[in-house]
């Protein structure tokens, strides 16, 4: 049962990275084929860093999911600190709703109808062209608060209310009080919802599509080059993505497991 | 997990700095006009269809490239991959565009809908060596709004490897059930309808509703034969033989051709569409000055050549067509002879009405 | 319980103007093209020509419910699979899983094609064995494959992160009781997973219906789903906003439909998203 359960599990991780596997080969194909491999070669990775168009687009999706994953925890923190403290079980209900929507909506809708707001309020006060950086940004951080919010709400709500009050009577203004103690005890569902947000920015195709103009982010880049014929270089990008990605990952990893480690020597 | 934030912040740093190089080797370039860099540090936003622009592969010139370092304009390229949606974009008021190159019907429609500006041949001083048939075509009969491009037919790429030498020349391949899953079709309205309308052997620009109905019923019936719609996907699909059989344009066969020489072409017997891709200059343009200068830079000789041996489309420019190192010289597929011209038929628009009643028409077939 | 409060309620204010702003508002202008013509006076006929469209909203359905089916079916044994190995395997495994998401959906949904086609990997390795090439690619089992493959991870995560909280003691309890695997199963494992299996078919059910790049990359254009069929329109131009509006508008009321079924089933309050 034990052998089966892990074959199990070794073939499901595998049907999810063949593809992974096989774009991996062919950014090593020496000719421009995604799908007939002629020979080894270095020589899309090469090409990369002469391509602009592909660098100046990875470029302006780091710096969307950057900004975007920046304010929306704010503004998203500060949203359910402020939705806490409501009383009115109507308003909150009302609130958390709207709050779901982006969330349980299909991504075409959201997309179609930011495009639909800008377009028309961009019509409304003259732009001639009313897509772009500003936009795409907007976007983003509308479909990331949902996720910050309901990430930091359940800690909000493991947090100890005395602590709070006592930090107050103890001389705190509310400010104070708020960072110095409800603040580091939220901080890991902070944590979570930024990463949640910053990933979802990145790997967005469908919202920005609709929104983004010629500010341009990868996946429309790769959207638009899968339109013809993809050439091995969108594979070596994706690649060295993936390396990037992977290699940060395991370094967390070791990074928490040590913390926890520590913690775990310091508890006893 | 401060690190791990710091760490991305490091690499966001690092690709954006890698951005910044630049590993293309300029040309010694040969210019007829002068372009000065008055309109340095501006920007010029160009919409152009995919693989249409000599982009410095294959040791080629980078058009855009060469065109940033000589006027110091930074050059925003972006493409479309057909004229409904390039119509689409210019329509919305999301993006403004400063230089377009649509087709034939798509410039007359944008004509009619007052969306272009008028260019001013004056300032455009390689406009004399578009040859003279290309000028006050019926699109644009006085000349005001756009500048030949590129010109091209529509015909059969096949792979003889696969289906022999031995093909009926004709539209009727598409619905041939010994091809089933072979064969491909346009990705858009109109093409894929031309291919129906040449079969039935209707006007192209038909104001009949009936017309379009029995070219798209022929559509419907013919879908199941089909592997997949496609536009500029097409050359993986023909160029490795995942397809045997694809409509599409002359000048990209020649281009596949380069890839694989099993490849080979003809234009059907019941006749083609030939289409004029023109220059344009929308309404909303932001940079009306740095539009001329880059129409001139797209008509010089050694530029135009470049595109026209990288795009492989018939060009309407004198310098390249009568220039004998060009690639293609009196190429008898883009320039057939007068015997050997197909029976062609232009695109034209067609009033609004019939326009949508085809379009819901190309929605029904592809929901078939 | 007692309500807490950390601060004052003002805080939340940016964020609720924000959202009427950048959510409801955009759909009122959604709702308002659907229900207008081209020259804004108001009409029901796009609503009434949805007809037109219902094969596209049939296919969508129906891909989606199967391809939801099939996650689920291969996501619940992965993640119990997942809880029974120690703790530094299950989190490895967990990163490994999630690994795939960080990167663009679009080329690994791509990459498929180059298993898939004619002259793709399995044919090319099938045709070595002198099995003639397989009709693999632009069918609707491609599509279909794409789609559970692109959203299985957010079936995985939801059944795993409520799996691996459900405490042991009770699996010896019942084990205690007498209970056989099945009885476990149905009693005991199966109703206390059940707002993670909630919220992974909704976070696989929602995108698959609604998806429009799957379609035209593995089933070669020749499919239109409802999003393919919003996507056409919204790249014809103006002219067809109100029909892409309207269509936008059913399909945001279908997908809400079901999540109000499907939270029916589930009492958990916060409506049944975990990640």
């Amino acid at each position: 049962m034990k052998a089966l359960s892990r074959l199990y599990i070794a073939l499901i991780l595998f049907f999810l990275y063949a593809p992974v596997l096989v774009m991996i080969f062919f950014s090593f194909n020496s000719s421009s084929s995604v799908w007939v491999f002629e020979g080894f070669s270095l020589d899309w990775y090469l090409s990369l860093i002469s391509n602009s168009t592909m660098l100046g687009a990875l470029k302006h999706t780091l710096v969307i999911a950057v900004l975007s994953a920046v304010i929306s925890t704010v503004l998203g923190t500060a949203a359910a600190v402020g939705i806490m403290a409501i009383r009115s079980k109507l308003a909150n209900k009302l609130i958390m709703a709207t709050t779901n929507i982006p969330m349980m909506n299909a991504d075409i809708v959201t997309g179609i109808s930011l495009m639909f707001l800008f377009v028309f309020v961009g019509k409304l006060i003259g732009l001639s062209e009313s897509l772009g950086f500003v936009t795409v940004l907007i976007a983003h951080i509308t479909f990331n608060l949902p996720y910050v919010i309901l990430s930091v709400l359940p800690k909000l709500k493991q947090t100890d209310a005395n602590l709070h009050e006592a930090a107050l009577d103890l001389g705190c203004t509310p400010v104070k009080a708020f960072f110095k103690v409800i603040l580091p005890s939220i901080s890991t569902g902070i944590a979570t919802g930024m990463i949640m947000a910053f990933t979802l920015s990145l790997d967005d195709f469908v919202i920005s599509y609709f929104t983004c103009g010629d500010y341009q982010t990868l996946p429309i880049i790769i959207y638009n080059m899968t339109k013809k014929s993809v050439t091995p270089d969108t594979y070596a990008l994706s690649t060295l993505i993936f390396i990037v990605i992977f290699l940060l990952l395991i370094f967390y990893n070791m990074v928490s497991s040590k913390a926890e480690r520590k913690a775990a020597k310091r508890r006893f | 997990m401060k690190k791990f934030i710091s760490l991305i912040l490091t690499f966001i740093l690092a690709f954006a700095l890698c951005g910044c190089d630049y590993a293309y080797k300029y040309f010694d370039l040969d210019l007829k006009a002068e372009y000065s860099r008055e309109l340095e540090g501006t920007t010029l936003t160009v919409y152009n269809w995919g693989e249409y622009i000599s982009d410095g592969s294959d040791d080629m010139i980078d058009v855009n490239a060469e065109f940033e370092r000589i006027t110091g304009i930074k050059v925003n390229y972006l493409m479309f991959e057909s004229n409904e949606t390039m119509y689409s974009q210019i329509k919305s008021g999301g993006i403004t565009y400063d230089v377009i190159i649509p087709s034939d019907y798509m410039i007359q429609r944008l004509i009619k809908e007052n969306e272009l500006l008028e260019i001013d041949t004056s300032k455009i001083s390689n406009y004399s060596l578009i040859e003279e048939k290309y000028k006050n075509i019926y699109f644009d009969p006085e000349n005001k709004y756009s500048i030949p491009y590129s010109v091209g037919m529509v015909g059969i790429i096949y792979n003889t490897a696969q289906l022999g030498k031995d093909i009926e020349h004709s539209w009727n391949v598409l619905w041939d059930k010994k091809y089933k899953d072979m064969t491909l079709n346009f990705n858009n309205p109109r093409d894929a309808f031309m291919t129906a309308q040449m079969l039935l052997g209707q006007d192209l620009n038909s104001t009949n509703k009936s017309d379009w109905d029995k070219a798209a019923d022929l559509l419907k019936k013919g879908k199941d034969n089909l592997q997949s719609y496609v536009m500029d996907e097409v050359y993986g699909k023909m160029e490795t033989g995942e397809a045997a059989i694809a409509p599409y344009y002359a000048g990209d066969f020649l281009t596949m051709y380069e890839v694989n020489e099993d490849l080979a072409f003809f234009y059907p017997q019941e006749g083609t569409n030939v289409f004029i891709d023109s220059i344009c200059i929308p309404k909303s343009a932001k940079n009306y000055e740095a539009a001329l200068m880059y129409i001139n830079f797209l008509l010089e000789p050694q530029i135009a050549t470049a595109n026209a041996e990288y795009i492989g489309y018939a060009s309407p420019n004198t310098a390249v067509i009568n220039n004998p190192d060009y690639y293609y010289y009196k190429n008898e597929i883009l320039y057939p002879g007068d015997k050997d011209i197909p029976k062609v038929q232009y695109y034209q628009d067609i009033a609004d009405e019939i326009r949508i009643y085809y379009e819901m028409l190309w929605c029904d077939v592809k929901l078939y | 319980m007692n309500k807490k409060s950390f601060g004052n309620k003002l805080v939340a204010c940016p964020y609720i103007v924000w959202s009427a702003i950048f959510i409801i508002v955009p759909l009122v202008i959604m709702a308002y093209f659907a229900l207008t013509d081209a020259n804004g006076v108001f009409t029901l006929a796009n609503l009434a020509s949805l007809g037109r469209y219902k094969k596209a909203f049939a296919i969508s359905i129906v891909y989606a419910v199967i391809s939801t089916v099939i996650t689920l079916l291969l996501a619940y044994p992965m993640a119990y699979f997942m809880t029974k190995l120690k703790i530094s395997s299950q989190k490895m495994i967990m990163m490994i899983v999630m690994l795939p998401m960080w990167m663009n959906f679009l080329i690994r949904t791509y990459s498929w094609i180059s298993i898939l086609a004619n002259t793709g990997i399995i044919n090319t390795v099938l045709g070595k064995l002198g099995i003639g090439p397989l009709k693999l690619i632009n069918t609707p089992g491609a599509v279909i494959l794409g789609m559970v493959y692109d959203f299985i991870p957010y079936m995985i995560l939801p059944i795993y992160s409520v799996m691996s909280k459900i405490d042991n003691s009770l699996l010896e309890a019942s084990d205690d009781l007498g209970a056989n695997a099945f009885n476990k199963f149905k009693r005991v494992i199966f109703p206390l997973s059940r707002p993670g299996v909630i919220s992974g078919i909704t976070m696989v059910f929602v995108p698959s219906v609604s998806t429009f790049y799957i379609s035209q990359k593995l089933g070669g254009n020749k499919t239109m789903l409802i999003g393919d069929t919003i996507e056409y329109f919204y790249n014809s131009g103006p002219d067809y906003y109100n029909i892409a509006s309207a269509i936008s508008l059913i399909l945001m009321v279908l997908i809400m439909l079901s999540l109000f079924v499907m939270n029916r089933f589930t009492n958990d309050e916060s409506g049944g998203v975990v990640i």
